[in-house]
């Protein structure tokens, strides 16, 4: 089965968590919880918008921790934050860790962190029980490809194309590329992400990776006005098509991320 | 050649705890790749024939020091300025984009992108590119568009685009992004021509030694080691690069900071476009919006290797006011003949008010970096009254 990982930008709308909640119903695997940045380097255009118009309704990371803490029996499905390294390093890594697991995640995405600058963040999150998901893109070398997917914990984030997030009319070439060398030396799942956009697109980096991580392509359709209801609609659409073409597809597929990540029940 | 910080280390470009790479994945390489080819450059005697060539017969240098004789007499401290405003294009931000271009030119770029605040280093840039035969973009706030017209001219005369950012808080900082966004998305084409000694390594060393000129020129020029050497601050070039030709002196160190964008008096540890320094930012560490008159200085941050002087006392740094600054511009025009930028009147108004004071006694020799000149700014110095 291939995982499906959306991406929600956490605080968007004053009603998230319904979409949250209506993403899980509709077959998320884990969702990606975008805390909002003043200063998103790495995102298109959709991400920023959304960003920004989070953070003008006054929403804060403690203001979005509270709201998840208070839903968490209601939360079956893995969250991973998604933030910038300022929002990290402010409090303390170690204090932003232990924060993101009491409000019930199990993950961390930081995509200006590169394995250079990683080794605090790292030890902070092995000691909040939180698994930092390391990025690798298709620039990257063999020899640090080998040593990110070392230090990866959860998934190993595959960047589908050199470029920020948003939109894109086809999925790049280099995103099965990518891909295929990561999960040459790993059992960890290969998550594809960066402007994978529709079934089409999802079904393709589903193939090359073990999963997809899909956002600016879900956000533009909350930024126009799309319900809780149809965003899980969206969403569903998307399981569906996964689930059908893994149902074509004879390859063996990878261990979901549930069962690699054994230190959580 | 006297270099900035005796503690820095090459490989991650660390000064003391600030500093390193805080960047996307993708960018890696190219940061690398980019490190290396200065390295490679900065020690080939070639390419540094060929930059001080541009710099003497194209950009103009040495650029005088210019003794200001009357605010001299008037304020009992003896004040030499160093007039990077008389350097081609009208700022210092010149001496950054020869080299670099002539860097990118060498790793067989054949675009530039640039961020403008001001727009000072935007026409530096359209202007390297135009001399040495790149394509360059220039991202550029919207606010700052509206207010530097002029500047916003020259880069298209000089046949550059330049592209309104109209994201966050429409200024420097907000370029930033964006230029650094559209470095990810062509950097195998593209070279990032940053304009200060911001961002991740090795830009903040790069910029240093490229605009260390300034400092150098002056020490040689100044007929003592002043008691101070002050300059202005936005992301820091021009006071990196002044106070590299002193680091070894016992020369104070002293950068001024616009009152609303003050990293160093008002902020705090951050990791702000690609490298650790101090920013303004509130208690979760979103960026602050800074605000200034001067555009060039209105950045939350600051170059990392200003906050480990700080941090060590090597160098001081304080802050003044629109309103100081306003009144700096008109003084030393009238008292000296020059209009300065007003960013660079950041400096001379702390020497006007600190002058006879604690900070700055009577009979003190002072060599103040003149970043630049004033004509982009008559516009918005009408406006006030």
């Amino acid at each position: 089965m291939t995982l499906l990982v959306p991406y929600l930008t956490a605080g968007l709308t004053e009603d998230w968590i319904d979409y949250l909640l209506a993403v899980q119903e509709a077959g998320a695997d884990a969702i990606e919880v975008g805390l909002p940045f003043s200063d998103p380097m790495l995102d298109g255009a959709t991400i920023q918008q959304a960003s920004d118009r989070a953070l003008a309704r006054g929403v804060t990371v403690a203001s979005i921790l509270q709201e998840l803490s208070l839903v968490r029996g209601q939360v079956r499905t893995p969250l991973i934050a998604f933030t910038y390294a300022n929002l990290v390093f402010r409090p303390g890594p170690d204090v932003f860790c232990r924060r993101l697991a009491e409000a019930g995640f199990r993950g961390l995405i930081v995509p200006d962190l590169p394995l250079d600058e990683v080794a605090e963040v790292s030890r902070a999150a092995e000691q909040a029980e939180i698994e930092l998901t390391l990025l690798v893109a298709p620039v990257t070398t063999d020899e640090r490809l080998a040593e990110i997917v070392a230090r990866s914990r959860g998934y190993v984030y595959a960047i589908s194309r050199m470029g920020t997030t948003g939109e894109q009319t086809s999925l790049a070439a280099s995103a099965a590329a990518l891909a295929a060398r990561i999960k040459a030396v790993t059992t960890l799942p290969v998550l594809v992400g960066f402007g994978v956009t529709g079934p089409e697109q999802a079904v393709a980096a589903g193939r090359a990776g073990d999963g997809v991580a899909i956002g600016s392509a879900l956000m533009r359709r909350v930024l126009d006005g799309a319900t809780a209801a149809d965003l899980g609609a969206e969403v569903a659409a998307l399981r569906a098509a996964l689930d059908s073409a893994s149902q074509e597809d004879s390859a063996e597929r990878r261990t979901p991320y549930a069962e690699v990540s054994g230190h959580r029940g | 050649m006297p270099t900035l910080s005796v503690h820095q280390k090459p490989a991650t470009g660390r000064f003391g705890d600030f500093g390193g790479r805080f960047v996307p994945e993708s960018l890696v390489p190219a940061c690398d790749a980019l490190a290396a080819a200065f390295h490679e450059a900065w020690t080939d005697p070639a390419f540094r024939a060929e930059l001080d060539e541009l710099l003497e017969v194209y950009a103009g240098r040495p650029t005088p020091l210019t003794p200001a004789r009357t605010l001299s007499a008037r304020l009992g401290v003896e004040l030499l300025l160093k007039r990077e405003d008389l350097a081609h294009t009208g700022s210092h931000k010149i001496n950054n984009v020869l080299g670099q271009a002539l860097l990118a030119r060498r790793m067989g770029k054949h675009r530039i992108i640039a961020e403008t605040g001001a727009g000072q280093h935007g026409v530096a840039a359209a202007t390297a590119a135009a001399l040495l035969g790149l394509e360059c973009t220039v991202y550029m706030g919207e606010r700052d568009i509206e207010r530097q017209q002029l500047n916003v001219l020259r880069m298209t005369t000089l046949g550059a685009t330049v592209v309104p950012v109209t994201t966050g808080s429409r200024t420097l900082k907000d370029a930033t992004n964006e230029a650094m966004r559209a470095w990810v998305a062509d950097v195998d084409g593209a070279h990032f021509l940053l304009g200060s000694v911001g961002g991740p390594h090795p830009y903040p060393t790069m910029v240093r030694e490229l605009q260390s000129v300034i400092g150098n020129e002056a020490r040689t020029q100044s007929p003592y080691v002043p008691d101070v050497v002050v300059a202005c601050v936005g992301g820091g070039s021009n006071a990196a690069g002044t106070f590299a030709g002193f680091i070894d002196t016992t020369a104070r160190l002293v950068g001024i900071e616009a009152a609303g964008g003050a990293a160093m008096t008002d902020g705090s540890p951050g990791v702000v476009h690609g490298a650790r320094s101090m920013v303004l930012q509130d208690a979760e560490g979103q960026v602050a919006e800074a605000e200034s008159i001067a555009a060039g200085l209105d950045y939350p941050g600051i170059g990392p290797e200003h906050a480990f002087l700080g941090a060590t006392g090597r160098a001081e740094y304080y802050a003044v006011t629109d309103d100081e600054v306003v009144a700096a511009v008109r003084r030393l025009a009238r008292a000296e003949g020059i209009i300065c930028a007003l960013e660079s009147a950041h400096a001379v108004a702390w020497v006007l008010r600190e002058a006879g004071g604690p900070l700055l006694p009577t009979g003190s020799r002072v060599v103040l970096t003149l970043s630049g000149r004033g004509d982009k700014d008559m516009a918005t110095l009408g406006a006030v009254a």
